[in-house]
């Protein structure tokens, strides 16, 4: 072995994706590195702070308060976008022509932009013009999003499971698609119920696709920016306020770009952090497994 | 346990043009092990779904025991049914899996144990019982599903769907002897689908040969081979099948020659060598001597025709070149457009 010439020219063939990765990720996560422990009074005029916006940072009320909402609004978008869209997969048709209808008309609100999606929300919960909240108020409830935090959240989360549900839908119509036909028929000849061959059938296989649905909904949900933002501008007070709005405003309202980049590199470690753990516990069967 | 009745059964599936399964009448003896065999697409797929009751019927009907189950599902039938692919739930140990249709027809959880262990003990798996079934192997899996098809004691029938083909060939011995074993255990009519006809022989009692959507013959394993209703039967059982020869028993002796309505079929096993310079038989030419080991095939030409002939082993093999072949005429059997003249 140690007689083969050492070439190592072929590394060069890496450069275009060290190049792109840097300016996409590295250059900009350092930058933020950079500003995070400095206080930067003027582009020329800077002072290293060392620790100082962190700790800051951890110790502020306000980003606690946004933490706690942000934290409730993910768990809730969870608890009811995965049962809600696997419920859905499991209604749509798995063929004929039905089937592809159902999955296109689903699909619809993935191809939305945003910013729409928060502008039709808007309209749409207006207790005025629109029609959601014409149609509460008609109902005999005292609907305001723009005055009440309740129903500010209500919309909020109606307007997310409107627009996401369809994504766990799609990954369990998916996985639903990959069950093996003999399956279903043994379980029939076994006498099983529809409720046990969900729970011994189906839900084993769709494991894999949910966990992915776990993830992206997790990760799209605590970061979630242009949507609220849009319908609600964060209020009533900061009742809608979420963690990007927070450090938004932070960082581009009030110009503090030291106390937040240092705030954004700790919601950046959260995310990574929470999602690590996610991902852990779900596969960690699998892997005791493999072994 | 029951006898499977098939009156006037055939089924078409949605949007075909034609029969998947002809009308056909047939009996399925109690207690007997019954294989269906035929090529692929020969519709044995199709009358074992019939008979469970994954698939309902375009015409016809199909009794277990006294009772007409045509209209009944597969839940209300009363038959277990094994498939191809194992199936297993992965959310159960081996003992849970075992007992899941007994638990899902109301069975008292100490005979429940008391089955799924005397199954388990019949099928080799009791050192497993209280495993999870990840990780198994496709054999084991099998067994799993067999045990599911052999516990519950209210079956009229245990319908096997090609069982072994997922099983890897070292495994398929052993597993087809804790089949045969369970059956005279459990003593329920077994029906067995399978395209290979060794399989097929070698656990049957009663065999059904299909082809194209029909039953070409029903019978023990020595009547389809020493008495094959049609050229079919007799080209596809054995191994090499039947050779057929232009021409006839007549006399107690194999005659060649005639207009091709006329087709004699003999065995490999009953084709005889005889000296070129002799008189006996017909002049042959033998082409390759294949050793087998056990025995030799020998394949030889009479004239246009292809000859194979089954030489067992301590027996002299002719060498390559002229030489002249006499038949068994007490086993040949004469066909007459096709079908077994009487």
């Amino acid at each position: 072995m140690s007689e083969r010439p050492r070439d190592d020219r072929s590394w060069w063939l890496v450069l275009p994706v060290v190049l792109a990765v840097s300016f996409s990720a590295i250059v900009p996560l350092m930058t933020v590195v950079n500003y995070s422990v400095q206080d930067i009074l003027s582009p020329d005029q800077r002072v290293f702070v060392g620790w100082e916006w962190f700790r800051k940072a951890l110790r502020d009320p306000e980003l606690h308060a946004a933490f706690g909402r942000q934290l409730g609004f993910s768990a809730a978008v969870l608890l009811i976008e995965l049962p809600f869209g696997l419920g859905l997969a499991l209604l749509m048709p798995r063929r004929g022509a039905l089937a592809g209808f159902s999955m296109a008309a689903l699909a619809l609100p993935l191809l939305v932009p945003w910013n729409v999606v928060g502008t039709v929300w808007q309209v749409f919960s207006r207790p005025d013009i629109g029609l959601g909240g014409r149609a509460a108020r008609a109902l005999g409830l005292d609907y305001d999003p723009t005055l009440d935090p309740v129903d500010a959240w209500a919309t909020v989360l109606a307007m997310d499971v409107w627009h996401w549900t369809p994504l766990v839908t799609l990954l369990a119509y998916a996985g639903l698609k990959a069950v093996p036909e003999p399956f279903y028929r043994a379980a029939a000849i076994d006498g099983a119920s529809r409720w046990q061959v969900f729970r011994h059938v189906e839900l084993p296989r769709l494991k894999s696709v949910l966990t992915i649905a776990l993830l992206l909904r997790f990760m799209d949900s605590f970061m979630i920016y242009t949507e609220p933002f849009v319908l609600t501008g964060g209020g009533p007070g900061n009742a809608t306020t979420f963690l990007s709005q927070t450090l938004t405003r932070l960082a581009v309202g009030q110009f503090d770009l030291g106390p937040a980049a240092a705030f954004s590199l700790i919601y950046f470690l959260i995310v990574l952090a929470t999602s690590h753990v996610f991902y852990t516990a779900l596969t960690r069967r699998e892997r005791e497994e493999g072994r | 346990m029951a006898e499977i009745e098939l009156r006037d059964l055939a089924h078409r599936y949605a949007g075909a043009a034609d029969w998947a399964l002809r009308p056909l009448d047939l009996t399925l003896a109690d207690g007997e092990i019954h294989a269906l065999l035929g090529p692929s697409g020969c519709g044995k797929t199709t009358l074992l779904n019939l008979v469970s009751g994954l698939l309902s019927p375009t015409r016809g009907a199909v009794r277990l025991g006294d009772a007409d189950v045509t209209a009944l599902g597969p839940r209300e039938r009363g038959v277990a049914q094994v498939f191809q692919f194992p199936v297993v739930y992965e959310t159960m140990t081996v003992r849970g899996n075992l007992e899941f249709p007994l638990r899902n027809r109301g069975v008292p959880a100490a005979v429940r144990r008391r089955r799924a262990e005397d199954v388990a003990a019949r099928l080799d798996l009791d050192a497993l019982l209280d495993r999870s079934t990840r990780g198994l192997p496709a054999d084991v899996r099998q067994r799993i599903a067999l045990g599911r098809g052999l516990v519950r004691e209210d079956v009229a029938a245990v319908l096997l769907d090609e069982p072994l083909t997922a099983v890897d060939p070292a495994a398929r011995g052993a597993l087809r002897d804790s089949l045969r074993a369970a059956h005279r255990r459990i003593a329920s009519t077994l029906v067995y689908v399978t395209h290979d006809q060794g399989e097929a022989l070698a656990i049957a009692d009663r065999v059904v040969v299909m082809d194209h959507g029909r039953v070409v013959q029903q019978g023990t394993p020595r009547e389809l081979l020493t008495r094959p209703a049609d050229v079919f039967v007799a080209r596809f059982l054995g191994s090499p099948g039947m050779n057929l020869l232009p021409g006839g028993v007549e006399a107690g002796a194999v005659r060649l020659g005639g207009d091709g309505r006329r087709v004699v079929g003999v065995r490999p096993e009953d084709v005889r060598f005889a000296p070129a310079d002799g008189a006996e038989g017909v002049a042959a030419d033998v082409e390759e001597v294949v050793d087998e080991g056990h025995r030799r095939l020998v394949l030889a030409r009479i004239g246009d025709r292809r000859v194979v002939a089954a030489v067992p082993d301590p027996e002299p093999a002719p060498s390559p070149g002229a030489c002249r072949v006499t038949f068994d005429a007490a086993r040949a059997v004469e066909f007459v457009d096709g079908e077994a003249a009487s």
